[in-house]
């Protein structure tokens, strides 16, 4: 047995004023600034005030880059919001990668296929509507077998990234212009049918505020819908879910298939909205960071948009600093990781707080 | 029939042993109840480590020390792994943090590291290709078995690979041993099963999660060193490693969480990953790229049979991706 009794301990804490949770992440970031502004001082002898300064100028130096900046933001916002009702539903969609890849294989379908066979207000219907039910095809199979046999979710969509990643693949070459290149190119280059509609000359003013506002449709269907109260509840606990009368395989089938329906937007705003084409990188990854976001900000969606811009402004200015400095692009993952362990340790002092114990003589 | 299996297995056997490696060490951390999605990134931390210290010796030295030219890069190669194992506990253990998200952030920052460090070296060598070759050190982790070309085509199939790759067999029997024979395996399984009864048990759930990740951690990051020095002959180039690290953490559900399946079930994946260069397809490139998901659609497959046979010892460990908080 322990002889010593433990200096300190730990207990949960209850909620935690907003203000003091938002002041411990806020140092949390500050602290792993400071220990990546010396660790780039160590690894290449640079001012670090000057890299960040350099960040800053490659987000929003020119009213481009400034875009980008929204662009990147919408389209890993997105993902996002897809994961948020599972993982508050205590589902591990880490399938956001695959599901978006099917929606980008769905829409580049319709646009290779039937693009100039039918008007365009039809196709661009068409493929609404085929890219959000290949989203939701990958991901309503593992949702079906976790609701029915309790297969391992987690394990299950990561899997499925990689069999879609290898289904694009196949497309790819089957598809590919010219014959051999292994690359598809931009799809209705003359044509441009399919492209969707320009909001004056900006190209991608229409994905932003389509992701606006699935934002907010997301906010008030976790919020405000019975649906969102149902999969909060089954999230929380099975056994009360189940005593209240909820069927809980289908909340498991019906939030998957929202989820999977907002990654398959995802993938058609790549691929009809900004990028014209197909490639198995298209959605970079962003599955993943989508996973980070989403936790990051406690699933809701307006902290989200915060959490995405601290991540996405993290690779486009370590993208910046790479090619200013001549530096490794990786650069910009070891700072996003040691930013994101950071947070990560946060959370510790906003659900814990460590008392010190009183000693034997205090006591009595 | 025979040519064939003696120029596909041992190539099948060299892209399975960094899955072994990468499996083995992640049944061990999820036999603890850890979900470590960040053996991805472990395993290229563990890479260019091995790179780094073989690096420094390489270029410091005109002759290697055959013993030095090994342990250095092997050392490295555990020390930084092990370093990875410690930040996954803390984060984990220590401050109970969420295993999937701070598994993906490990994964972000190991990769990272491996790309970043593995681009630098190469710049400092001024070679002109995008890569580093450390052909010396390589030569002394490839050393086959001196009788493996007088032994036809069993030396060939059998003999002909390096100390690691007999290594990694050994720690997957031993691993295997120590989980299901031992007293300290059987308190390992019950912290995986149910932390808060192994507590009540006297079993110290904190130390075994610690020990446990990093021992998986450690040899985990033995696969990355086995890929570059021996598989890539000492080639590091930027992100040649690839899915090894998620494949591994599926072949983990495809063993059902046995590390001695591991052996032939990391052969196998490995067979299939290479498949696809061995099928007559001809011109018809797009076909192969659907071979390339056999190893996925069989873990997937795996995982549905065993969900649905349900039978209890082949679930994975009960609090696997929970964090244990005793004070409850």
């Amino acid at each position: 047995m322990h002889n010593k009794a433990p200096r300190f301990y730990i207990a949960r804490r209850g909620d935690i004023l907003w203000y003091k949770a938002w002041g411990i992440r806020a140092i949390a970031i500050a602290l792993a600034l400071l220990l990546c502004g010396f660790i780039t001082m160590a690894a290449t002898g640079l001012d670090p005030i000057k890299v960040y300064v350099t960040m800053l100028d490659g987000n929003f130096g020119t009213s481009r880059r400034f875009w980008m900046l929204l662009q990147n933001m919408a389209i890993l916002l997105c993902v996002s919001l897809a994961l948020a009702p599972a993982f508050r539903m205590h589902f591990w969609n880490l399938g956001g990668d695959g599901q978006s890849l099917m929606g980008a294989l769905g829409a580049a379908a319709c646009m290779i296929c039937i693009g100039d066979r039918i008007p365009n207000v039809l196709l661009i219907i068409i493929m609404i509507a085929v890219s959000i039910s290949c989203g939701i095809i990958w991901a309503v199979i593992p949702a079906y077998f976790k609701a029915r046999f309790g297969t391992n979710e987690t394990l299950f969509t990561l899997m499925m990234n990689y069999v879609a990643t290898q289904l694009v693949a196949f497309f790819v070459i089957i598809w590919e212009v010219p014959k051999g290149s292994g690359k598809i190119g931009i799809i209705n280059q003359s044509t441009q049918a399919g492209w969707f509609p320009q909001i004056g000359t900006n190209k991608y003013l229409l994905n932003i505020i389509i992701v606006l506002f699935i934002t907010v449709f997301i906010f008030i269907y976790m919020r405000y819908s019975k649906h969102g109260y149902e999969l909060a509840v089954v999230g929380e606990s099975e056994a009360t879910a189940r005593y209240a009368g909820i069927k809980i395989n289908r909340v498991i089938i019906r939030t998957m298939a929202l989820s999977g329906a907002i990654c398959g937007i995802t993938g058609l705003l790549l691929v009809g909205g900004t990028d014209h084409t197909l490639t198995t990188t298209i959605v970079a990854g962003r599955g993943f960071t989508g996973v980070m976001v989403a936790w990051l900000a406690k699933f809701n969606p307006f902290v989200m948009i915060a959490t995405t811009f601290l991540l996405v402004f993290l690779e486009r200015g370590s993208a910046e600093i790479t090619t200013i400095f001549g530096l490794n692009q990786s650069f910009g993952d070891i700072i996003t990781g040691i930013i994101l362990f950071f947070i990560l340790s946060s959370d510790f002092f906003l659900n814990y707080k460590i008392t010190k114990t009183k000693t034997q003589k205090e006591a009595a | 029939m025979l040519d064939f299996l003696i120029r596909f297995i041992p190539r099948a056997v060299g892209q399975g042993i960094p899955l072994m490696y990468g499996s083995v060490g992640e049944t061990i951390t999820e036999k603890s109840g850890n979900l470590n999605l960040g053996t991805a990134g472990i395993m290229y931390v563990g890479g260019i480590c091995g790179v780094i210290g073989a690096f420094l010796y390489e270029t410091g030295n005109k002759t290697l020390n055959p013993f030095l030219g090994i342990f250095i890069p092997l050392g490295c190669c555990i020390a930084g792994s092990l370093a990875m194992g410690l930040l996954y506990c803390f984060l984990t253990v220590s401050l109970r943090a969420n295993q999937n998200v701070c598994g993906l952030a490990m994964t972000t920052f190991g990769v990272g590291f491996g790309n970043f460090f593995g681009g630098s070296l190469i710049k400092l060598s001024g070679a002109d290709v995008p890569s580093i070759a450390l052909s010396k050190t390589s030569g002394l982790f490839s050393q086959k078995l001196p009788i493996a070309d007088q032994a036809g085509w069993f030396g060939k199939i059998f003999l002909s690979y390096s100390f690691l790759a007999y290594a990694a067999v050994a720690i997957a029997l031993i691993a295997s041993y120590i989980i299901h024979n031992t007293r300290t395996g059987l308190s390992l399984r019950a912290v995986g099963e149910s932390p808060a009864t192994a507590d009540a048990a006297g079993i110290d759930v904190i130390k075994y999660k610690y020990v446990a990740t990093c021992i998986g951690a450690m040899i985990s990051g033995l696969g990355g060193l086995y890929y570059v020095f021996d598989y890539a002959s000492g080639v590091w180039s930027n992100d040649a490693f690839g899915d090894r690290g998620w494949l591994a953490i599926a072949l983990v559900i495809f063993t059902i969480w046995q590390p001695v399946h591991s052996i032939w079930a990391s052969i196998a994946f490995g067979g299939l990953y290479i498949l696809h260069m061995f099928i007559p397809a001809g011109t018809n490139l797009a076909i192969k790229e659907l071979y390339q998901m056999a190893p996925f659609l069989a873990t997937i497959i795996m995982l549905i049979i065993t969900s649905i046979r349900n039978r209890r010892e082949n679930q994975p460990p009960a609090s696997l991706g929970l964090s244990y908080f005793n004070m409850e």
